[in-house]
């Protein structure tokens, strides 16, 4: 680990994480922080386990050894209904790499629908105004409340399953791959809302991506997952200081010298 | 984490009205908030923030349409509490929730019509799709190359092979009820020996083979329309198609095939079984010997009945596969749209079979195989 200000509240923290399938090792020994109120970002090669990590903290999968702390809470050998587990469940929101809307509800009722899982007292028009800031919080039209799933484009499907996990005002977001399939235009767009989203909301993310500019624009921090475990953690700077091929590899490929170009510029001219 | 529900208190003073909140502004200390405040009635000056702990975005949207509504003023609140009433109140734009209904009227005369038109697309659909069949056979037999036959064997394996247990266990058991039931009855006459016809007749000419077709069309036809609505939803149907493999020949075909190879030996195989559970039940409790039960068989069943099951299976099978390919192929838009196709596939095939089943019924006995 690289051991930036420890005095920082961790939200997420992983200790020892062992995941494997089968023969084959995917996770062995991985620890990991999440200050409060920053922006991670996770990358790492195809299959290295970004997704099974945040599988694993959300507790869509049962990792075979380690611990996971979130808001300092024990995650794991918990029952689902523990009220603990809801409870915590409560404070946060994951947006999935394809939205993951259900594909029968509109856009409107799939953003209710946390809301009428956890606080059924809410009155039905408060719910429905309340799905409407969010929607329109995310950057999507005013119309898109009754529209289903099948009739959205990729980046508003991806809006709007950003508004369902911003429904319970969480306080940690997972977001998987966000931009993902998006057009330059759109990902700068989206970037910036999360940017925005974040320090209006005072927000912990939890980013996985692959996309270099994003993780110039918003990410306060980067891990980088490779050999089963996270081989490090901090600003790009500090990473591109260290000497591992991978790292030097990402960042410095054309792709990464490009994006670096674009941040720094974009820098300038601020 | 503790943290006092959400309170209000209004007082009177010079100013007008002042509403104090107190207490947490969160989603989860809301409580009966929204409510309350919605009844507080009358001119309202100010809405005063000083005594809150925390506030979130739904707590500063409670806040801010209770300013809309009442023309007050926000008075002591945080540069928190500030910032996302700002941030909600920016995004306060009248939004669709859901399409305005239809008048009662107007909504069943939608409803009919859309059945109506569904119902008439399906028909026109099927025999569209029987024709796009027909017309690939053609294409195959001058093509044989293009023949699947990887494809054909696998789903030979998977609608028939794997089909034998489920369908000699539903057969035995159909046998023995058969022969249960009607012994009870034939014993009134004293004519129990008859239950001999009634088993051997029945399973060969009717049961035998409907009651694999239904079998069938549960088990194959609906996985048919899932597997391939499923395909139709990732949009391989779409990437085979400009690739240049044409989803009659590589996912239609192939079923067709399996299908209507399967269902007579698998009708045929059901009605032994069948045979074989009657004869069970006829030798425990009727005491009518194998040996005799077999002699007797041969001597009341004509062969013609035999006939009369294998000429309907393979039609049956083709029912069954053209509905299940048909609907996975309709499949658009979402998930529940793959349940509801599979739902139909099934649905039509046991329909289509049975319907058939008794024309079947009708020509036979005209051509004199009675």
């Amino acid at each position: 680990m690289n051991g930036i200000s420890g005095e920082r509240t961790s939200v997420i923290s992983i200790r020892g994480l062992v995941n494997r399938f089968g023969d084959q090792i995917i996770h062995e020994g991985l620890d990991l922080d999440v200050y409060s109120g920053e922006i991670l970002g996770v990358v790492g090669g195809s299959g290295t386990g970004k997704s099974v990590l945040m599988r694993s903290i959300i507790g869509l999968q049962e990792p075979d050894a380690g611990t996971i702390t979130v808001f300092g809470a024990p995650m794991l050998h918990k029952a689902e209904d523990d009220p603990e587990q809801l409870a915590i469940r409560r404070r946060w929101g994951v947006l999935f790499q394809g939205g993951a809307l259900f594909s029968t509800l509109t856009v409107s009722e799939n953003v209710q629908v946390p809301l009428r899982e956890y606080y059924p007292d809410l009155s039905p028009e408060l719910r429905a105004e309340i799905a409407g800031y969010k929607i329109l919080m995310t950057g999507l039209p005013a119309n898109a409340g009754p529209k289903y799933p099948a009739e959205l484009s990729g980046g508003m499907r991806k809006r709007a399953g950003l508004a369902r996990a911003l429904a319970l005002d969480p306080d940690l977001l997972f977001l998987d791959e966000p931009t993902a399939g998006l057009d330059p235009i759109g990902a700068a767009a989206f970037d910036e809302q999360t940017r925005a989203l974040q320090q209006t909301l005072g927000l912990t993310i939890f980013l996985i991506t692959h996309d270099l500019d994003t993780l110039h624009a918003i990410c306060d921090r980067v891990a980088v997952l490779a050999d089963h475990r996270v081989i490090a953690v901090g600003t790009i700077p500090e990473l591109l200081a260290l000497d591992h091929p991978w790292i030097q590899e990402y960042f410095n490929g054309p792709r990464g010298r490009i994006a670096a170009a674009g941040d720094a510029a974009q820098k300038v001219a601020s | 984490m503790t943290q006092a529900d959400a309170d209000l208190t209004e007082r009177d003073d010079a100013a007008g009205r002042t509403v104090a909140l107190s207490g947490s502004l969160s989603l989860a200390h809301l409580g009966t908030l929204p409510q309350r405040l919605d009844e507080v009635s009358g001119p309202v000056a100010a809405i005063d923030l000083s005594a809150i702990d925390h506030i979130d975005t739904i707590g500063a949207w409670v806040v801010h349409r209770f300013v809309e509504a009442h023309g007050a003023r926000v008075t002591g609140a945080n540069a928190d509490a500030r910032r996302l009433i700002s941030v909600v109140g920016g995004h306060d734009e009248p939004t669709e929730e859901a399409r305005p209904p239809l008048p009662p009227v107007l909504r069943v005369l939608d409803q009919v019509g859309t059945a109506v038109h569904l119902t008439l697309t399906t028909l026109v659909g099927l025999i569209g799709f029987l024709g796009a069949t027909v017309v690939t056979i053609g294409h195959l037999i001058r093509h044989p190359h293009r023949m699947r036959w990887n494809a054909v064997v696998q789903r030979l394996e998977v609608v028939g092979v794997s089909a034998l247990g489920i369908i000699g266990l539903m057969s035995f058991l159909i046998g023995i009820v058969i022969a249960q039931q009607g012994s009870v009855q034939l014993q009134q006459f004293g004519m129990e020996v008859l239950t001999v016809n009634l088993v051997g007749r029945l399973t060969f000419r009717e049961l035998g083979v409907l009651m694999t077709a239904i079998m069938v069309a549960g088990r194959s036809g609906s996985a048919f329309a899932a597997q391939i609505g499923t395909m139709m939803l990732n949009e391989e149907v779409d990437a085979m198609r400009t690739i240049g493999v044409r989803p009659m020949e590589a996912l239609v075909m192939p079923r067709i095939i399996a299908s209507v190879v399967m269902m007579p030996l698998l009708g045929f195989y059901a009605s032994i079984v069948a045979i074989i559970g009657g004869g069970f039940l006829c030798a425990v409790s009727l005491d009518i010997p194998p040996v005799t039960f077999i002699q007797r068989l041969r001597e009341v069943v004509p062969i013609t009945d035999l006939y009369v099951g294998l000429v309907k299976a393979p039609v049956f099978g083709l029912i069954i596969a053209v509905a299940g390919c048909f609907q996975g192929l309709q499949v658009r838009g979402n998930a529940e749209e793959v349940g509801l196709r599979t739902t139909a596939a099934v649905v039509q095939a046991i329909f289509l079979v049975i319907v058939l089943d008794a024309f079947f019924a009708v020509f036979f006995t005209w051509v004199g195989w009675i």
